[in-house]
C-alpha cells in the first residue's frame, strides 16, 4: 500500500465546537455582528433607494429619541415586549415551546375590557381594580394551562396546540369587539368609561406609561429570581435539560410542566391587562401586535437571562420604531424597514454561530517537513 | 477565526466608507432651506394617519387624494407627512401627537376606529387641527380643533347600483336568468350604519331600473380580510347571485369575480387593471376636495366646520370611468341622466315611495344622530316624503332593513 492512498482528502475548513469564549470576546463578536448588520443595511438601502444610509440610520435614532415622547414611547413599547417576553422565558427554558403568547395577552385583555365594561361603573375603584388583575391573571394562565395539561397528560404537541389556542383567542376578542360595539354593529369599542376612567390606571409621576413600565421592573427583577433562586427556578432548569434526569432526582414532570405554563399564562395576562386598563383602554384583535411571537426571538437572543432581555427588548423595539421613522421620513413603504430590521436580526442570531462554533481552515501541508 | 472575523469587518467598513461618501456626494442638499418665503402657504404643515398602506384600495383612495392635493397647492415633501400602518389603539394618539410636536397644523387620519384617539390628541393641543374621516362625535363633543368629514356615498352608490341593474336587464334580455333569478350579491364589512346606508342605496339604484331584482349581503367582520371577502363573493356567487358589489378594502371580491366571471360594481376606485373581463365601474369619495378645504381653511385663518359633507356637487362623490367591455349599453348615459335629476332635487336616493320595511311604507324614523353608548335614537330624519340621509350628520345613520334585501349573516362569519 502506497502512502498515497491512505491520505485522506481533507475538506476546506471544518467547523468546531468552541468551550467557552471569553465574555468580552464572544460580546466583541456580537457587536461587530450589529455593525455589519449596519453596514449591509446601508448598502441595500443605497442600492435601493438611492438614500444616504449615514442619514437613514440618524432617521432611526431620531425616530427612537428624538423628542420626549418617543423615549416615553420607546419606554413604553419595550416595556410591554420585555413583559411577554419574561412571561415566555420560563416554559421555553423548560423545552416547553409556548407559541401561544400571543392568545394568552389577548384573553388577559379581554377579560380586562370585560370587567371595565361590566362593572365599570358599578364597582369601587379598589374592587374593580382587584377583580380585573385576577381575571386577568386567570384568563391567561387558563390559556396556558390547557394545552399544558394535555402536553402533561397525553404528550400531545404544545407547539401547535398553543398555536391553535392564538386563532381561538382572536376569534373570542372579535366576537367581543362586536358584541359590545359602538356604534352597534361597527365592530369597534372604541375608549371604554372613557368619561368616567373607570378601570383606567393611574397616572404616576404626571406620566400615563410610568405605572406600566414600575411594574414590569419588578416583574423582571421577581423572574430573575424566580428562574436563579427558587426550587422552581430549579426544576425547570432541570426538566428542560433533561426530563430522564428530572424524573430520576424525583422530579414531577407534569407538575412542574402545568404549574409553568400558568406562571407564563398567567404574566401574558398581565401584559394584557397592562395594555388595555394602561395603555389603550380598548380592545382590539391586534392587542398584542405580534409581541407574542418577537418576545420568543427577545428571550432566545438573551438567552433566558431577563436582565438581558431588557437589552434585546430594547434593541428589537428600537429598530421597530426606527423603522417607522425611514417609511415617514423617506416615504418608504412599510416593508422596507422590515427588510432593514430582518437584516439586523439576521445578523444577531447569526454571530451567536461564531460565539459557539469556530471555523478551521484546512492547514496547507508541505512537502519534506 | 480571529483573521477571518477581523479580514470581514475590514471589507465591510470599507464598503461601508464607500456607501457612505457615495451617497453623500448626492444626497447632501438640503431641502428645508430653500427659500426664505413667509407666506402661509409655505409654512402650512399637514400630518395625515392612515391605517393601513396603499395595499388596502380604502387608504390608497386617501393617499392619492393627498398626494394630488400637495400637488396642486405647491406643498413641498416637508409640509406633508405620512404615517401608514397605524392601528385604532393608543398608537394612533401617539402618531397624531408625534405629527403634532413635528409642527403639523392640521393632523387628519381616515379611520373610523382612530377617532377617540384622535379626539385625546386634539385636547391636548388646542392649537392643532384635528379632522377625522368617518367618525360621528365630532358636531357633540364641543372641541373647537375637531372635526369630522364624510361624503354623501350612497348617492353614489345608487348612481352605481343603475350601472348593477342595466347589467341585470341585459342578462335577462340575453336570456341566461330569468327577471325573477335576478339576484345581487353585496359583501359588507360590518352590520352598522355605514355599511347599511351603502348597500340600501345601491340596492335601490339598480331597482330603480330593475324592478325584479333582490339582494343578499354577507358579512365579513372585518375591514380589510382578503380571504374573507374572496369566500364571502364565492358563497353569494355560489347560491346564485348574478353580479357582486362590496363595502370592503381589499380585492378579494373583485378578484373573485374576475375568476368566476361575475359582473362586478366595485368601491374604493377603478379595480379594472385585475379585473378587465368583469369590473362595470365603482364609487368612490374623492377626499381631495375636503382636503383642500381644510388646508385653505388653515392658511385663510377661517374655521374648519365640525362637521363636513361632500356631495357630487364639490366633487366629493365621484364614479370611475363605465368599462364598456362589461357595461351594459347606455349606462354611462343612464348615470348622467339620474345624477341630473339628483342635482335637481327631483330625485331622492331613499325616496319613501320606493322601498318598504316589513311591508308596510316608512313615515317617521329617529335616527341615533349623536352618537352615545345606548344608541338612542334623537333625531327625526323622514320628511318630505324621503329619509333626509348625510344631512343631520355627515356620517351615514341610515340603518333601516328594507324589503328585497336579505342579509344571510346578522354578526359575522
Amino acid at each position: 500500500m502506497s502512502k498515497k492512498n491512505t491520505h485522506v482528502h481533507e475538506p476546506l475548513f471544518h467547523i468546531v465546537k468552541r468551550g467557552s469564549m471569553v465574555w468580552w470576546r464572544a460580546w466583541l463578536v456580537r457587536i461587530i455582528a450589529v455593525f455589519a448588520a449596519l453596514v449591509v443595511c446601508g448598502l441595500i438601502t443605497v442600492l435601493l433607494t438611492g438614500q444616504n444610509p449615514l442619514g437613514v440610520y440618524a432617521t432611526m435614532i431620531d425616530g427612537a429619541f428624538g423628542t420626549k415622547r418617543r423615549i416615553w414611547g420607546l419606554a413604553q413599547n419595550v416595556a410591554m415586549l420585555l413583559c411577554v417576553s419574561l412571561a415566555v422565558t420560563p416554559a421555553f427554558k423548560m423545552k416547553f415551546w409556548n407559541i401561544g403568547a400571543e392568545g394568552q395577552v389577548l384573553i388577559g385583555g379581554l377579560a380586562t375590557a370585560a370587567c371595565m365594561i361590566l362593572f365599570g361603573d358599578k364597582l369601587p375603584t379598589v374592587v374593580l381594580f382587584m377583580i380585573m388583575i385576577v381575571s386577568s391573571i386567570v384568563g391567561g394562565a387558563i390559556w396556558a394551562a390547557i394545552p399544558a395539561y394535555f402536553r402533561a397528560k397525553w404528550n400531545t404537541n404544545e407547539t401547535l396546540f398553543t398555536l391553535m389556542m392564538n386563532y381561538i383567542a382572536i376569534q373570542l376578542v372579535s366576537y367581543f369587539t362586536y358584541e359590545w360595539s359602538v356604534p352597534k354593529g361597527s365592530g369597534q369599542i372604541g375608549v371604554i368609561n372613557g368619561a368616567t376612567r373607570a378601570g383606567w390606571m393611574p397616572t404616576l409621576f404626571g406620566h400615563p406609561y410610568m405605572l406600566n413600565i414600575i411594574i414590569v421592573v419588578v416583574l423582571t427583577v421577581l423572574m430573575y429570581v424566580y428562574l436563579n433562586y427558587t426550587k422552581h427556578g430549579y426544576e425547570i432548569e432541570v426538566v428542560g435539560e433533561s426530563e430522564n434526569t428530572a424524573r430520576y432526582i424525583g422530579v414531577n414532570i407534569k407538575k412542574v410542566i402545568v404549574r409553568t405554563m400558568i406562571v407564563s399564562g398567567g404574566l401574558c395576562g398581565v401584559t394584557g391587562l397592562l395594555l388595555v386598563s394602561g395603555t389603550d383602554h380598548t380592545l382590539t384583535r391586534d392587542l398584542a401586535a405580534g409581541r407574542g411571537f418577537t418576545a420568543i426571538m427577545v428571550a432566545w437572543l438573551a438567552k433566558f437571562n431577563p436582565f438581558y432581555m431588557v437589552l434585546t427588548s430594547f434593541l428589537i423595539v428600537f429598530l421597530q420604531k426606527g423603522a417607522v421613522e425611514i417609511s415617514t421620513i423617506y416615504s418608504l413603504n412599510a416593508s422596507f424597514s422590515d427588510i432593514l430590521t430582518g437584516i439586523i436580526i439576521f445578523f444577531i442570531i447569526g454571530s451567536e454561530f461564531f460565539v459557539n462554533y469556530s471555523i478551521k481552515f484546512r492547514e496547507s501541508k508541505k512537502e519534506g517537513v | 477565526m480571529k483573521k477571518l472575523t477581523a479580514m470581514l469587518l475590514v471589507v465591510f467598513m470599507v464598503l461601508g466608507l464607500f456607501a457612505g461618501c457615495g451617497s453623500n456626494a448626492t444626497d447632501s442638499t438640503n431641502p428645508s432651506q430653500s427659500g426664505g418665503e413667509t407666506t402661509a402657504a409655505k409654512d402650512i404643515k399637514v400630518g395625515f394617519i392612515f391605517l393601513h398602506d396603499e395595499n388596502s384600495t380604502y387608504d390608497k383612495n386617501f393617499i392619492n387624494a393627498a398626494n394630488e392635493v400637495k400637488k396642486a397647492l405647491n406643498l413641498s415633501d416637508e409640509q406633508v407627512v405620512f404615517k401608514t400602518n397605524v392601528p385604532e389603539s393608543n398608537e394612533c394618539y401617539e402618531a397624531a401627537a408625534d405629527l403634532a410636536d413635528r409642527g403639523c397644523d392640521i393632523v387628519f387620519s381616515d379611520s373610523f376606529g382612530h377617532e377617540p384617539f384622535m379626539a385625546q390628541a386634539a385636547q391636548e393641543f388646542p392649537d392643532v387641527q384635528f379632522c377625522h374621516a368617518t367618525g360621528t362625535t365630532a358636531h357633540t363633543l364641543g372641541l373647537a380643533n375637531f372635526h369630522n368629514a364624510f361624503a354623501s356615498i350612497y348617492e353614489g352608490r345608487y348612481l352605481a347600483g343603475i350601472a348593477a341593474g342595466l347589467k341585470l336587464n341585459e342578462m335577462i334580455e340575453k336570456g341566461e336568468f330569468t327577471a325573477e333569478e335576478a339576484k345581487i350579491g353585496y359583501v359588507g364589512a360590518f352590520t352598522y350604519a355605514e355599511v347599511i346606508s351603502g348597500y340600501t342605496s345601491f340596492f335601490l339604484g339598480a331597482r330603480s331600473v330593475c324592478p325584479s331584482a333582490t339582494m343578499e349581503v354577507q358579512f365579513t367582520g372585518s375591514w380589510y380580510d382578503e380571504t374573507a371577502e374572496k369566500e364571502a363573493a364565492n358563497t353569494l356567487i355560489n347560491r346564485g347571485c348574478k353580479l357582486i358589489s362590496q363595502h370592503a378594502d381589499s380585492m378579494g371580491a373583485p378578484t373573485a369575480c374576475e375568476t368566476a366571471g361575475v359582473p362586478n360594481i366595485s368601491y374604493n376606485g377603478s379595480t379594472v387593471e385585475a379585473c378587465p373581463n368583469t369590473f362595470i365601474v365603482s364609487s368612490s369619495i374623492n377626499w381631495a376636495p375636503y382636503f383642500t378645504y381644510m388646508i385653505e381653511s388653515v392658511m385663510n385663518g377661517t374655521e374648519i366646520v365640525d362637521d363636513w359633507c361632500g356631495g357630487i356637487a364639490e366633487g366629493s362623490v365621484v364614479l370611475t370611468q363605465v368599462n364598456e367591455k362589461a357595461a351594459a349599453a347606455g349606462t354611462a348615459e343612464a348615470i348622467e341622466e339620474a345624477k341630473q335629476k339628483m342635482a335637481s332635487g327631483e330625485l331622492h336616493v331613499f325616496d319613501t315611495a320606493t322601498f318598504t320595511v316589513e311591508g308596510k311604507p316608512v313615515e317617521s324614523f329617529m335616527a341615533d344622530v349623536d352618537t352615545d353608548a345606548a344608541y338612542t335614537p334623537d333625531t327625526e330624519v323622514v320628511s318630505d316624503g324621503y329619509f333626509h340621509e348625510s344631512e343631520m350628520r355627515a356620517a351615514p345613520y341610515f340603518t333601516l332593513k328594507i324589503d328585497g334585501i336579505t342579509t344571510l349573516n346578522e354578526a359575522f362569519g
